[in-house]
């Protein structure tokens, strides 16, 4: 694909992604800690995505192959438009595929395969401090991480046991990066938490209205915080996945007609594709396919 | 003096044996014992005339310091520098702590005065909305400083959180609900409970029955008398009411213009007052 | 405690009041005002009103300052001269030793009687069924109807609060007790009651001083009589 004229390779001024990729460097060297820094203006409203792709503008390369997705697909809005904007401004290759992307941009999910260490994850950020619920001020929430003084944190949790018999919050649930810093994973669905921990891949967060950006190098210890007799659990669901039969992956309920019917799918479109292809089927497959798999 | 005298009660032997060791342990007690916080040469000063200086005193464990004046004489401010919340502009205040011996608070870490904050030491604001989280429920708000200090058994937090309700006397039925759904006075107990949970040895506390209604003062001030003494708390109680002063504290320091003008046990202040202004002072609230 | 112990011992006491607000008004009340008194005995200071019976009576509780002179007062081997002691010094003398009983009862609110009447024994960390039996007994014997027990004496007589002060002020056994009119506007039988209280006192080795209006208790119970002037 052809690049843009009259723009810098992947948008963004050298100077500026050298001060992003100091961040950005900071950020690895200190997991989990916020580092401020001069969020550029991005042809996109804040909330679509800005921090996220003023990481990937500063990380990306001619031979990198990016994957942007949203929610799990990589089909909707947000996932297109960004994943255009680059092959338009870097003529970097692009993907679908978890397995073939160097560079995996992502709103609200990890890929269910597995990455790898030649990988990278960015995150789009919304709000990237985690105590901000309990404490309003900056001034202050910069203390109590300096300070390590994260026992207000449980308060959140503390609320969710009391409101509900167990730890309610489901996304956006807050985890200690390497016994340090009490981080904001972005509203990722708990279910995607333990995979942060101890992933090849380099993981990199950023925050385009708040202008933050962090960081969990490779194999670093990610951890949910819980209590001990209320322990962190993930979702499970009792359907399977209705297009690939799917029993472990991260599922969406759909609504399938105006009665009220639904369905639950792979969250992750690329999975669930590759399952499919592989010959996995679940109970919403056409009636040809399932014939075919009964044989088996 | 050869009169023959009534026997003596049943069970005075019992009493004798008792208060002889009890005195024992008394005397060693008091004689030994180091001061919990020592101010030296304390001055804090905004301007000319508005602040506090010259502060010298020491507090014993379970001693409750009264520090009592009208509006503007310093004695909020002589609070906040106390209690770590404000640095003064020269002068020492020495904590004994149990977790870092004894420390110059201004001299450490910033860091081990809030460690001091939310374990050692207690703060009840005249304003329940400065010492509560409001949006948050009453539960949580005890609990917290629990989890601040490494609690993280939810079924144990909440069990000492009712144990504390029920001690400042908040129904347990009541745990989950807001502390703006709270009525004055309940919104300063539930502060004092937040507050006690951590079993602090120290407690600063700014006008604690300003604001409220002298029947709920009345039942506040009775609970405040109890737990002090129940857990041998210390406090310095910043209060402009002196009936409240002469309730609850030991001892009074009077200030006047950022200036300590009188200081001694609580009724011979209030009682026998030297300085002509703690006479006026004394003077000018009406007796019952 | 041994007879004839010294257990209080004041010597060139000054007093004077200046009211400062008006004017500047300087009056003395006590002018080199000394008295030594021994274990089990019971001084009665007489005098005019406003001779300054009251205010002796108060220096020596510390309740009012001194300009001049000492007071010793007995803590077990020591003598304290408390007009030079620490606050807390003195909250440790009151709290075992210095006993003061006067005819007003300074109301805690809501505190039910059996509780106000236990409270200074319990502080000195008496078990509570013990302070209780004590409580009641001494409740009872100053004829305190039972059902006011539980309530807070806030809203009693003056004589009733008079009597749940009394009550309080003799459940712990102070080596010293200072007295001051315990007994004024009392009836016969709660008069009586009181002297045999104040004996009782004496005769466990207690050093009395007090102020007493009626003549008989001051018979019944002095073994010296003290002219304030004289002191």
């Amino acid at each position: 694909m052809s690049t843009a004229t009259g723009y810098n390779f992947a948008y963004l001024d050298e100077q500026s992604k050298r001060m992003i990729r100091r961040a950005i460097l900071k950020g690895v060297a200190i997991p989990g800690y916020q580092v401020p820094f001069g969020g550029r203006e991005m042809p996109l409203p804040h909330g679509w995505g800005t921090g996220g792709m003023q990481v990937t503008a500063s990380v990306i390369g001619e031979a990198d192959k990016l994957k942007v997705i949203d929610q799990g697909a990589d089909d909707t809005t947000n996932a297109v438009s960004i994943r255009r904007f680059f092959a338009h401004t870097a003529g970097v290759e692009t993907t679908e595929q978890t397995a073939e992307a160097t560079l995996i941009q992502t709103r609200h999910r990890i890929p269910e395969r597995p990455l790898q260490a030649d990988q990278i994850l960015i995150y789009q950020v919304p709000i990237p401090e985690p105590l901000r619920f309990i404490e309003p001020r900056e001034s202050e929430t910069r203390k109590m991480h300096a300070l390590s003084e994260y026992g207000a944190m449980q308060v959140k949790l503390y609320e969710d046991v009391a409101r509900f018999g167990h730890i309610a919050t489901s996304y956006d649930y807050p985890v200690m990066v390497n016994n340090r810093y009490m981080m904001d994973p972005s509203p990722i669905p708990k279910f995607d938490n333990p995979k942060m921990s101890m992933m090849p891949a380099l993981q990199l967060f950023g925050a385009g209205f708040e202008k933050r950006i962090y960081a969990v190098p490779p194999f670093t210890q990610v951890e949910s915080l819980d209590f001990d007799d209320h322990p962190f659990e993930v979702q499970s669901w009792d359907e399977a996945c209705a297009i690939c039969g799917s029993d472990h992956s991260f599922l969406d309920e759909v609504i399938t007609d105006d009665n009220g019917s639904k369905m639950f799918v792979c969250s992750d479109t690329d999975y669930c594709r590759e399952r499919v292809d592989q010959g996995f089927v679940g109970t919403a497959a056409d009636l040809s396919t399932s014939e075919q798999e009964t044989e088996q | 003096m050869n009169k023959v005298i009534d026997a003596v009660q049943s069970d005075a032997g019992v009493q004798q044996a008792l208060e002889t060791a009890l005195q024992q342990e008394f005397k060693e007690e008091w004689k030994d014992i180091a001061p919990l916080l020592s101010v030296r040469e304390l001055n804090k000063f905004y301007a000319p005339g508005k602040g506090c200086g010259d502060i010298n005193f020491d507090l014993y464990p379970g001693e409750v310091l009264g520090i009592v004046g009208e509006s503007g004489s310093g004695k909020s401010t002589l609070l906040s520098c106390l209690s770590a919340r404000l640095t003064p502009d020269s002068g020492n205040v020495i904590y004994n702590s149990e977790r870092f011996g004894e420390m110059d608070l201004y001299a450490c870490e910033e860091s081990m005065r809030r460690v001091l904050m939310r374990s050692e030491w207690g703060i009840v604001h005249q304003h329940a909305r400065d010492g509560l989280r409001m949006n948050v429920s009453a539960g949580a708000n005890i609990g917290e400083r629990l989890m601040a200090v490494g609690e993280r058994h939810y079924g144990d937090i909440r069990a000492k959180a009712e144990e504390w309700l029920t001690a400042v006397e908040i129904d347990t039925g009541r745990i989950d609900d807001r502390p703006s759904q709270f009525s004055g006075g309940m919104q300063q107990r539930l502060q004092i409970a937040r507050n006690l949970v951590t079993h602090p040895k120290l407690i600063f506390m700014d006008e604690p029955t300003g604001g409220l209604d002298v029947s709920v003062q009345a039942k506040l001030l009775d609970l405040l008398r109890n737990l002090v003494s129940r857990l041998g708390l210390s406090v310095i109680i910043v209060t402009h009411d002196l009936a409240v002063a002469r309730l609850l504290a030991h001892r009074l320091m009077v200030m006047r213009r950022g200036q300590v003008v009188e200081t001694g046990l609580t009724d011979q202040v209030l009682d026998d007052p030297q300085h002509p202004y703690t006479q006026l002072l004394v003077s000018s609230i009406l007796q019952n | 405690m041994t007879a004839n112990q010294l257990m209080i011992d004041v010597s060139g006491v000054e007093k004077a009041f200046t009211l400062h607000n008006q004017g500047g008004a300087s009056f003395g009340v006590l002018d080199n005002a000394s008295l030594q008194v021994q274990a089990g005995e019971c001084v009665v200071l007489h005098g005019q009103s406003g001779a300054g019976k009251s205010t002796f009576l108060k220096a020596l509780y510390a309740n009012y300052s001194v300009d001049g002179g000492e007071i010793r007062l007995r803590d077990g081997e020591q003598m304290v001269e408390i007009t030079s002691a620490l606050p807390r010094r003195i909250i440790a003398l009151r709290r075992q030793t210095l006993g003061y009983v006067s005819q007003f009862l300074r109301v805690i609110p809501r505190v039910p009687t059996l509780e106000v009447v236990m409270q200074p024994l319990l502080d000195l960390g008496v078990d509570a069924a013990i302070c209780e039996a004590k409580a009641k007994d001494l409740l009872q014997r100053l004829n305190v109807p039972e059902r006011l027990w539980s309530l807070a004496p806030g809203t009693f007589s003056g004589g009733e609060q008079q009597r749940v002060n009394i009550a309080r002020g003799f459940i712990v056994d102070y080596p010293i007790l200072l007295l001051d009119e315990p007994t004024a506007s009392l009836d016969a039988t709660n008069r009586r009651v009181v002297v045999e209280l104040i004996r009782e006192a004496k005769a466990r080795g207690a050093a009395v001083v007090g102020i007493f209006h009626d003549e008989d208790v001051r018979e019944a119970v002095a073994d010296r009589l003290v002219d304030i002037k004289a002191i």
